[in-house]
């Protein structure tokens, strides 16, 4: 039975690993939608961002300057993005395609001239990452039954950025509920007539919501090339976008729901390596393909309403024109 | 005289505007040449020489062209009904499942004049299949298609390597891949097909399919422009309340545009399983799926134009691999940043440059006129 429990809260523990990039393009894709704006490109973004950190942590060894690269490149993404539909009112999923596609192409062809290693970045000294940070008395407490076990597996030994992604959740909340801005967020995404009647600009608004899942897709980024792993590799995202994506509609576009379907998806990634071969009882073996498939096929299940209803932002994927 | 006197042409929106777009994004395409130490105008050489200097160039170029015809077509179908299909990959995938199921069951037993309309037959209906689920739940369960699309891709892809690993394998075998077609589930290749006639071709992957592509440009804008489904779709696509107020029920307008454009991206599992590989086995779509989005929308959703388009993609594609064969610094990868930046500035950034090229228009049209009002 311990061992059991043991292994359930490594899992756990992979869990959170595995869910950070998800949650902070959650998020990111929380501040766009609830804006107005579709955002198909938090993978292009994340990718991005991604390389830019790995580059910059390689060649000037700082993972400070590392966090700050990726999130600028990130935020530059997420401008053009603007500029395409708030500025040009071009199609939102458009431009979010074809900045996912300009960014696979460009992050190894941008690796490959200046690094000559197949797309990838020069490994990462640890000197330059973010590093497991163990808790103060980790060791000690690890001792003690249960909580011990708890505290220094599941709460310690995470890299900075693993608590900085959940600490978005509570402040993303509190800036979408809580402030002014939040207010004129959720307003502008519902009714853009109205803000903009109320004499506030809808494209400034936008833009501010773009600018903050830029932010958010930097850090995800920055978080699979130098603390989750040591390199950029090619396409290291691998569809983490869109299941954070499919995690925010999870979530109907609010903080905390979101962060929880974040979760369980990684936790389905999680225990897919522990589950397969295993034998369940009446069905047999479960094929790994199923779990790794399973965030897609319920949030399809729950966007055809068979699950609750998702209702997306009223005014999402329409470009505001003003009524002259 | 007032410049407001001047209309704008019909050429300047449906030619000089998108051709404006692709060059710049061929313009930014040469800058990030430059950028990493690689002379953009040797690098057109090189690619126009690769894709079209000799007669195995030009086959590889041609086969990758009949592929984004395929997906073009289907992302422009969906488009006319004012949908935007991005699960052209999945229903790819699917539809060469489809191809590849129905070879390995019947190709012991039935010649290949009973196999090729067969295999057809199950691309388009297993394409058209796994687009009609994300239409069902868009037109009757209210979920957005372009999310739904997006999930199918990775559900497609899931269930392919579960079936190729588990099911489809041939034993003994340790890479995933089923046992090859006999010689009736092979689509012959182009170079074949001259030899029959006594020319000697070298052999490249081009098979039959690009007739088939070719028949399914002018089968598409036959349907589109010319047949009351053609009609009702490109009504809803126009205006959907219009539409409905002309009788025509959107829902069933969304089913038919979608199948017919899964069915449309089917057909690239003809090209590559039954016209090129001859078995089942993964990936084999290679992002062709994508691509057809900007074809579709660089070939402004007309056959003629994709076609076009494709052409030019194809050329990027083989051209591209000689590049990369050519130029250390550069890789296939470069093909697929071009490809973002033709959705970039033909697609998002359409109307950029309307506003300019309508006023540089007007202007020059201005100046030419006043001499001759002027003289008269």
């Amino acid at each position: 039975m311990t061992d059991f429990l043991f292994t359930l809260l490594l899992s756990f523990d992979a869990t959170l690993r595995v869910a950070t990039p998800l949650v902070f393009c959650a998020m990111a894709g929380l501040f766009s939608e609830r804006s107005g704006v579709i955002d198909i490109s938090l993978e292009g973004k994340m990718l991005a961002a991604a390389f830019a950190a790995a580059s910059m942590a390689a060649v000037s060894g700082s993972a400070w300057l590392a966090l700050g690269t990726g999130i600028a490149v990130s935020v530059c993404l997420a401008l053009l993005h603007g500029f395409a539909c708030i500025t040009h009112r071009g199609d939102q999923v458009v431009s979010g395609v074809a900045i996912n596609i300009l960014v696979s192409g460009l992050t190894v062809v941008l690796g490959i001239a200046w690094f000559a290693r197949g797309g990838q970045t020069p490994s990462v000294p640890n000197t330059a990452r973010f590093t497991p940070i163990t808790w103060p008395g980790a060791e000690t407490l690890g001792e003690v039954p249960v909580i011990g076990a708890i505290y220094s597996e599941l709460l310690s030994g995470h890299n900075l950025l693993v608590y900085v992604a959940f600490l978005m959740v509570p402040l993303t909340w509190w800036i979408v509920y809580r402030t002014r801005f939040g207010l004129r967020l959720r307003a502008v995404g519902e009714n853009p007539n109205a803000v903009d009647t109320a004499g506030i600009s809808v494209a400034r608004l936008r833009y501010s919501a773009v600018s903050c899942a830029g932010i958010l897709c930097g850090f995800a980024g920055t978080y699979l090339s130098i603390a989750q792993n040591a390199a950029f590799v090619r396409e290291m995202t691998a569809g983490q976008g869109y299941i954070a994506l499919a995690a925010l509609i999870f979530g109907k576009w609010r903080p905390v729901p979101a962060m929880l379907a974040c979760l369980m998806f990684g936790f389905l990634d999680a225990i897919a390596i522990r589950l397969q071969g295993v034998e369940v009882p009446v069905i047999g073996p479960i094929p790994v393909q199923l779990i790794q498939a399973l965030p897609y096929v319920l949030t399809v299940v729950l966007l055809a309403g068979f699950i609750g209803k998702a209702v997306a932002p009223k005014a999402i994927g329409r470009p505001y024109v003003k009524e002259r | 005289m007032s410049n407001a006197a001047i209309k704008i042409p019909r050429w300047v929106d449906v030619g000089l505007i998108p051709l404006v777009n692709i060059a710049l994004a061929f313009l930014v395409s040469g800058v990030i040449l430059f950028a990493i130490d690689v002379d953009p105008l040797q690098a057109v050489e090189i690619i126009l020489y690769g894709a079209f200097g000799y007669d195995e160039a030009l086959g590889y170029t041609l086969y990758y062209t009949t592929n984004f015809v395929f997906t073009g077509l289907a992302v422009a179908v969906a488009f006319h009904a004012g949908l935007f299909n991005i699960g052209g990959e999945g229903q790819a995938y699917i539809g060469g499942l489809g191809v590849g199921l129905g070879i390995l069951a019947v190709d012991p037993y039935l010649p290949f004049i009973v196999i090729l309309p067969l295999a057809i037959a199950l691309a388009a209906a297993f394409g058209a299949a796994w687009a009609a689920i994300p239409a069902y739940l868009q037109a009757y369960r209210g979920s957005h298609i372009v999310i739904t699309t997006i999930m199918f891709n990775f559900i497609a892809y899931s269930l392919m390597v579960y079936l190729m690993v588990n099911v489809l394998i041939q034993p003994g075998s340790m890479s995933p891949e089923s046992r090859e077609f006999a010689e009736s589930g092979h689509l012959p290749f182009m170079h074949e097909v001259f030899g029959w006639f006594g020319m000697e071709v070298t052999p490249s992957p081009l098979n039959l399919s690009v007739v088939w592509a070719a028949i399914c440009c002018v089968l598409v804008w036959a349907f589109i422009w010319r047949t009351r489904w053609g009609y009702e779709i490109r009504t809803v696509g126009a205006n959907e309340t219009a539409a409905v107020y002309a009788g025509i029920d959107p829902k069933k307008v969304t089913l038919l545009a979608m199948c017919v454009s899964g069915a449309l991206a089917g057909f690239v599992g003809i090209n590559e399983v039954m016209g090129v590989h001859h078995r089942l086995l993964l990936n084999f779509t290679a992002g062709y799926g994508f691509t057809g989005i900007a074809v579709a929308l660089m070939g402004r959703n007309h056959p003629v134009g994709i076609v076009l388009a494709s052409l030019l993609f194809g050329l990027l594609y083989q051209g591209g691999a000689e590049l990369a064969f050519e130029e250390p610094k550069v890789t296939r990868e470069m093909v697929v940043t071009i490809q973002g930046l033709v959705i970039l500035f033909s697609g998002a950034l359409a109307y950029m440059m309307k506003g300019p090229v309508e006023r540089t228009y007007v202007r020059v049209a201005g100046l030419l006129q006043r001499p001759a009002a002027q003289g008269g």
